[in-house]
């Protein structure tokens, strides 16, 4: 059914990028947390040695010096697994990075259920609904590798803590090459009547899969893209909600407190009407082919556009 | 007592030393709440950094090129503030809005509003990595300023601490003194025969050893000989190729003959009859309350 074409793994897409953007900025440096051969620092290793800072299986420490490098100027891009970003250093972060607003870059790679043969430890799909209730932080979840490219200048470009969620494997490709990535603002992928769907990150690609599904069976999807979780594009949600009615949020990450969560919060003082959370259930993950993880964990296009039937009816 | 290049001898430093810790009481005392065992073991090495070490412009604290200081035991933060505001950031009035609502001088070191202060802190073990990144930035952007911070030695309990002393080593930090407030004590610490007896959190050269094992250069002072600190931070900047650790040996509660060693002073605030005594003993003659 798919129409989409596959394309780089994300991590592939981050790693050029961000070793093409350090050949015209000097203040990027990159930490890496002896990942860089998984999330794909290497390249930026091999492009600007002088610039590229291996700091050991230590991430508390490696958040810790990323904010001290931040106070000197520099733009330091922290590079290692999501989980180990969010949950074992949540502490530098917290204190020395979003609460004095250094530009420090979370560059969380392996989040989601896409890193398959891995597990509990390493699967975290919980990691959006805590960077975004930590005050200052600006939330990212690009759907595929042409947005993962031209969100990063733009990420490099604002002044603050940014948390850039990647995953591991290939994502299929929605957005061609004129797409313009605006940090904060949504994107509306397809236009329709029936209901209106929000996604983020990876999912997105599913969720546009999920409609044409639906388009088959005369369900018309207004499909809207949200990139930017945290800083929220309120007045866009508002209006794209509005235009149907009817609102199904879906997620690579738990349905508590993520992409749901928010689309919820803002509805429901500015638009009161129902929401329905489609996503990661609020559970742990588990070893297995991404491709299994995605059918047992429900989130694949078919189940997805399941889940958004049953609200329309 | 703003210029750059005032050179302060030892006896004024000492008196700097002793009027700050008249400043660190006053206004814990004002505040009901604060640390007193912490700010004043540190006290005499934080005035050789700000009265005679560091290169700042206090009229300038964002220089570029200043040296820069990092208080990783944050808990200890009204001693800064104190020496802060006597080398000329700020007001010394303003010490008394210590804690309280709106001050510029919160609880903890926020870098974000209090002039002078390089990096927020008060998680412990988080101000010593954010240092070893100040240090690291420096070289990557070919500064010539140094970095110092100063940790408790209860705070070296943080396996951040060593996280980051194993990397500083790696990278030959020698751009870096880290001063280790070695007062024996923590909040609470291990019991020792009795209740009221801690066990010091590192006996005998056991920091000393630590800091040797992961690769730093180690030199020890007495913390409170003015004269010796001097030296000791002084010749800290003419090593090369390795951070330095500088073993401070302190005293917790220094300079209050009832304060000094009891691990109760580490957050506590001072009676009228305490207050008084403490005034007289640091040679405050009016003695009274703010």
């Amino acid at each position: 059914m798919s129409t989409l074409v596959q394309g780089k793994p994300l991590r592939v897409a981050f790693g050029e990028t961000i070793a093409a953007l350090g050949n015209n900025d000097e203040r990027i440096v990159v930490l890496d947390g002896d990942t860089g051969s998984s999330t794909r620092t290497d390249i930026f290793e091999n492009a600007h040695p002088e610039r590229f800072f291996q700091m050991g299986i230590a991430e508390q420490n490696m958040l810790g010096m990323a904010a001290g490098m931040a106070t000197v100027g520099l733009i330091p891009i922290v590079s290692t697994f999501a989980c180990f970003i969010v949950s074992r250093a949540h502490d530098p972060i917290r204190v020395l990075i979003a609460q004095p607003k250094l530009n420090v870059k979370l560059m969380a790679g392996y989040a989601g259920l896409l890193a398959g043969m891995t597990g509990k430890t390493h699967l975290i799909f919980d990691d959006v609904a805590i960077m975004r209730s930590m005050a200052n932080m600006t939330v990212v979840a690009p759907a595929d590798e042409v947005e993962t490219r031209k969100a990063l200048p733009a990420i490099i470009a604002h002044e603050g803590p940014v948390y850039f969620r990647l995953t591991r494997e290939t994502s299929p490709i929605l957005f061609d090459d004129d797409y313009r990535f605006e940090l904060g603002k949504v994107v509306t992928v397809r236009e329709g009547s029936d209901v209106t769907v929000f996604s983020t990150g990876t999912q997105t690609p599913r969720a546009y899969e999920a409609a044409m599904i639906l388009a088959d069976v005369g369900i018309d999807v207004h499909l809207v893209h949200v990139p930017t979780i945290k800083p929220l594009d309120v007045d866009a949600v508002v209006a794209a909600a509005r235009k149907t009615g009817r609102v199904v949020t879906t997620e690579e990450h738990t349905i508590v407190g993520g992409l749901g969560g928010a689309i919820a919060e803002v509805l429901g003082e500015r638009a009161p009407m129902p929401v329905h959370r489609h996503g990661l259930q609020d559970v742990f993950g588990e070893s297995g082919p991404n491709a299994a993880l995605v059918e047992k964990y429900g989130i694949s296009p078919e189940a997805t556009a399941a889940a958004i039937r049953d609200l329309v009816g | 007592m703003t210029q750059t290049d005032q050179r302060f001898d030892r006896a004024e430093l000492e008196d700097v030393a002793r009027r700050g810790r008249i400043h660190i009481l006053r206004a814990v005392a004002h505040a009901k709440g604060g640390h007193v065992g912490g700010p004043y073991s540190a006290m005499d090495m934080l005035t050789a950094l700000y009265f005679r070490i560091m290169n700042i412009r206090p009229d300038e604290p964002d220089w570029p090129e200043r040296d820069r200081f990092v208080l990783s035991k944050g808990h200890s933060a009204i001693a800064i503030y104190t020496v802060l505001a006597m080398r000329g950031y700020f007001p010394e009035d303003e010490l008394l809005t210590f804690d309280a609502i709106n001050s510029r001088l919160q609880g903890h070191p926020d870098m974000t509003i209090t002039p002078g202060i390089d990096m927020s802190s008060g998680s412990l073990g988080l101000g010593f990595s954010a240092a070893l990144g100040i240090a690291l930035g420096a070289r990557a952007k070919q500064a010539g300023f140094r970095t110092y911070v100063m940790l408790g030695d209860g705070e070296c309990n943080e396996g951040i601490v060593w996280e980051g002393a194993h990397v500083a080593a790696r990278y030959g930090l020698d751009n870096l003194t880290a001063i280790i407030d070695h007062n024996k004590l923590q909040q609470f610490g291990w019991r020792g025969a009795t209740a009221a007896e801690r066990i010091t959190p590192y006996s005998g050269s056991q920091l000393a050893d630590r800091w040797k094992a992961f690769g730093w250069h180690v030199l020890e002072t007495d913390g409170h000989d003015m004269a010796q600190v001097i030296d000791t931070l002084e010749g800290a900047k003419a090593v090369r190729g390795a951070p330095v650790a500088v073993v401070a040996h302190t005293v917790k509660g220094k300079g209050v003959s009832f304060m000094e060693g009891d691990f109760t002073w580490h957050a506590r605030v001072p009676t009228e009859e305490e207050f008084a005594q403490a005034m007289r003993e640091l040679g405050e003659s009016e003695g009274g309350r703010p």
